[in-house]
């Protein structure tokens, strides 16, 4: 009982930290903060983090790190563009040729994981220096397929995705939301009730013993890598939506966003811990305090200090907690 | 006070009452030990016992819960190594504790450096006469411990403690993994060490060693001390049952069991480091034990066979199953060829510390609870449950943390999950390390039952006593090579030790 006391705890820690400075700012800000046209801006505002979040909890949970996801984003973004603008006959795009560009970018990306799984796995290098180099090539691709600037595109309906009133009105949240939630529960699911997740899980916390169980570990770390993509695509479809062009210099440095909502989230760069609820609720918890410190007319510098608070904040809230518990 | 410092003359070291507790382990409950100045005393006791943890409080690493220490005659409370170190106490751990890519140099006077900045010729010096005083003039200071065998390392880490002026050297199984030769030379050492006054508190299993080298001797039981003495006042027979604290009949049940057809057969395996030949064969219902000292490649023939150690080449035929060729297994065939392997590493291969008792025990068959690549959690605890109940794990709840369970529980679910997995062929490596002897006589009761329900089982073991105790046949390994294995009524400790110790079996 006291345990699953505990687990019920750390599950919303994360949770009551969002609550608070979700009603820190109601306080502080004009009204217009808690206006439902706000709360629907925060959502949309969290998704690209929050989807691209999904697979860096995958990666993180099992031990390892993803440092190019931002430059994969750009990428994305970029073949989304450059395939949009092949399809171009001056007419009305439709509906198939946008759907064929979004799963392009989902495959460009998938092809970026799956190198850096195959290089992790089969030659045994650690991820921070494997993703550390693939965040040079996928920014260094992406410039080269557009050419060193932005790709415009004619417009389609990848561009309303992101839309705060989006058509038809009964959807209320835009399309990008509703996919974070589905993907959401996918994740979750596949965390929590897969032979997968399990794995995942096993591989994070203890490598050898994953190995001792006739986990077949380097095809796991293969898959984990390459199914990550699979959430960063969608979340660099959801960036071009944003921009509405293809750009190669996109999302510079938002891994470290995304690495920071799943470690606020509660997982553990050690491996072994994490879940996608709580890479939501981190990714939330930023975007609030973003939205917040807009509304109040702080400079940029305030949020990144106060951000940065946070993240070292959640982590070392996590460690006592620990201490505790052992 | 005329009668403290009358003692005080006497003992060099003294240790009154210790207690230290983790979590809900009791590692020491009333410990004694008296020292006198340049003697060797012999600390025995099983696995388990509290001697690790007691040199561990010595030597400042942990906190006593209780008891005091005295020096000298003066109280002695280290808060760290580093303060027991000063104080005059050198640690020499199984697990040597050298910085490798350091030099020799380097190595001797870490930690030490800051206090003669500006002085290093003069320390140059000291390391030159420590070294040359344990007869090492050709090691040459600025070689990097790395490129060093282990005897040479364990010399470097003696050196140290020279150098620091110790009073007490605390030597933890200093010879589990040296060859004959070297352990020979330590012997000398230890004798010199002696006659400078320094003592030694000499830790070791291999208990004709302890007589060999030691002056007097204290037994550990459970974190207690059992009994202290003369060596010279003591028969081996007489020290093992104070160590074990019951007759070995009642330690080690026999449970009537038939050795039936051969189910597993290994030929020609090459395992590393050795490149050895190794060829066995198992029988159903057998317990065929592999003794032999640490580091002679006992856990890599069975860890080869599984699959988690690269081989050069051997085949391996399993009762029923396709042959394979060893260079290609891996542990996800093993398991799959009714395989299944006990880690010796509890906690850094043989459990995922920070998942729960259920995932940790159905890691290695999950598929049970699978359909489609979907889980049923509640079915899987269900499972894990009905394990903990039959292997009597003292926790009720499968989704506790694994870490909250003591080393003899936590053993018990590394074995829940072979059982679980019920796989026919068993290699058990180190079964009962570091657990208490509660845990220890059920771990021999269960493994005595396995072998009545059929299946074959190989057990490692440094422990020779369990191995006699339980097994029907036995192996012996020297740097590689496996002795011919015979009935275990066949071998003597003595000829064991002999194999153990030249590779050549005794004449009989």
């Amino acid at each position: 009982m006291n345990i699953t006391g505990k687990k019920v705890l750390s599950q919303f820690g994360p949770f009551l930290g969002l609550i608070f400075v979700f009603v820190l700012f109601s306080i502080l800000c004009p009204p217009a903060f808690t206006s439902v046209y706000n709360i629907k801006t925060i959502l949309t505002q969290s998704v690209i983090v929050g989807i691209a979040a999904f697979g860096m909890t995958m990666i993180i949970i099992s031990g390892g790190i993803d440092l190019s996801v931002g430059s994969q984003i750009a990428l994305g973004t970029v073949v989304v563009a450059t395939v949009l603008n092949m399809g171009d006959t001056g007419a009305e795009m439709g509906f198939m040729w946008p759907l064929l560009a979004a799963l392009a970018a989902i495959a460009a990306c998938a092809v970026c994981g799956f190198i850096i799984g195959r290089f992790i796995s089969g030659f045994n290098i650690v991820p921070f220096i494997v993703t550390l180099g693939m965040m040079q090539i996928a920014r260094g691709v992406a410039k080269w397929i557009a050419k060193e600037q932005t790709v415009t595109t004619p417009p389609n309906w990848l561009q309303d995705l992101m839309l705060l009133d989006p058509q038809p009105e009964w959807l209320f949240f835009g399309p990008g939301v509703w996919i974070t939630l589905i993907l959401f529960i996918l994740m979750t699911v596949l965390l929590r009730y897969t032979v997968f997740g399990r794995y995942i899980f096993a591989i994070g916390s203890n490598e050898q013993t994953a190995r001792l169980c006739g986990i077949p570990v380097k095809y796991y770390k293969t898959a984990i890598y390459t199914f990550s993509a699979f959430f960063t695509g969608v979340a660099s479809i959801m960036q071009y939506s944003n921009l509405t062009v293809g750009d190669p210099t996109a999302a510079n440095g938002m891994e470290l966003d995304i690495i920071a909502a799943v470690v606020i989230g509660g997982g553990s760069l050690s491996g072994g811990e994490g879940s996608a609820l709580g890479s939501i609720i981190g990714a939330l918890i930023m975007a609030v305090l973003r939205n917040g410190c807009n509304m109040l007319g702080l400079p940029n510098y305030v949020q990144e200090i106060i951000i940065g608070v946070i993240i070292v904040g959640a982590v070392l809230v996590d460690r006592l907690k620990h201490r505790i518990k052992a | 006070m005329q009668q403290e410092s009358a003692v005080a003359g006497n003992w060099l070291l003294r240790l009154e009452n210790m207690a230290k507790s983790f979590g809900p382990v009791k590692a020491l409950r009333q410990v004694n030990l008296q020292v006198k100045a340049g003697e060797v005393h012999a600390l025995v006791g099983e696995n388990g016992a509290g001697k690790s943890t007691l040199m561990k409080v010595l030597s400042g690493a942990h906190q006593p819960d209780s008891g005091n220490m005295y020096l000298d005659g003066r109280e002695y409370k280290p808060h760290s190594p580093a303060a027991g170190r000063l104080a005059g106490i050198a640690m020499i751990y199984q697990e040597l504790m050298l910085a490798p890519h350091l030099t020799v140099e380097e190595n001797i006077l870490l930690g030490l450096e800051k206090t003669k900045f500006g002085f290093l010729q003069n320390q140059k010096q000291k390391v030159h006469e420590a070294l040359t005083w344990l007869g090492q003039e050709n090691l040459r200071p600025n070689m990097a411990v790395n490129r060093l065998s282990i005897g040479k390392q364990q010399l470097v880490e003696i050196a140290r403690a020279l150098v620091t002026d110790a009073r007490v050297v605390i030597m933890d199984e200093p010879t589990s993994s040296l060859t004959a030769a070297d352990a020979q030379a330590l012997f000398g050492v230890i004798r010199r060490l002696k006659e400078k006054g320094i003592s030694v508190i000499y830790i070791s299993h291999f208990l004709e060693e302890v007589f060999a080298v030691c002056d007097r001797y204290t037994v550990l039981r459970d974190g207690e001390t059992v009994a202290t003495g003369n060596l010279t006042e003591i028969s081996t027979p007489g020290l093992i049952r104070h160590m074990i604290g019951r007759s070995v009949d009642e330690l080690y049940p026999a449970i009537p069991h038939q050795l039936g057809e051969t189910v597993l057969q290994v030929d020609s395996l090459v395992t590393q480091p050795y490149h050895k030949t190794v060829s066995f064969t198992l029988r159903r219902g057998e317990i065929l034990g592999i003794s032999g000292l640490v580091g002679a490649g006992r856990s890599e023939v069975i860890r080869s066979i599984f699959g988690l150690e690269k081989v050069r080449q051997g085949q391996v035929k399993i009762k029923g199953k396709p042959d394979l060729q060893a260079i290609y297994l891996n542990p996800n065939q093993a398991l799959n060829a009714d395989l299944d392997l006990l880690s010796e590493n509890r906690k850094e291969e043989g459990l995922a510390l920070n998942l729960s008792i259920a995932t940790n025990l159905t890691l290695s068959a999950l598929n049970k609870y699978a359909k489609n690549g979907l889980l049923n959690l509640q079915r899987e605890q269900a499972g894990a449950a009905d394990w903990m109940q039959q292997l009597q794990v003292k926790s009720q709840d499968p989704l506790a943390p694994i870490s909250s369970l003591s080393g003899g529980n936590q053993q018990k679910v590394c074995i829940a999950r072979l059982l679980h997995h019920n796989s026919d062929i068993l290699f058990l490596d180190e079964p009962t390390r570091g657990i208490d002897v509660g845990s220890k006589a059920e771990i021999y009761r269960l493994i005595q039952t396995l072998a009545g329900q059929g299946k074959a089982i190989v057990v490692v073991s440094s422990y020779l006593p369990e191995l006699l105790g339980i097994c029907d046949t036995l192996g012996v390994m020297y740097r590689g090579q496996l002795s011919n294995i015979k009935p275990i009524k066949d071998w003597t400790e003595d000829d064991i030790m002999h194999f153990a110790t030249s590779g050549v079996e005794a004449e009989s």
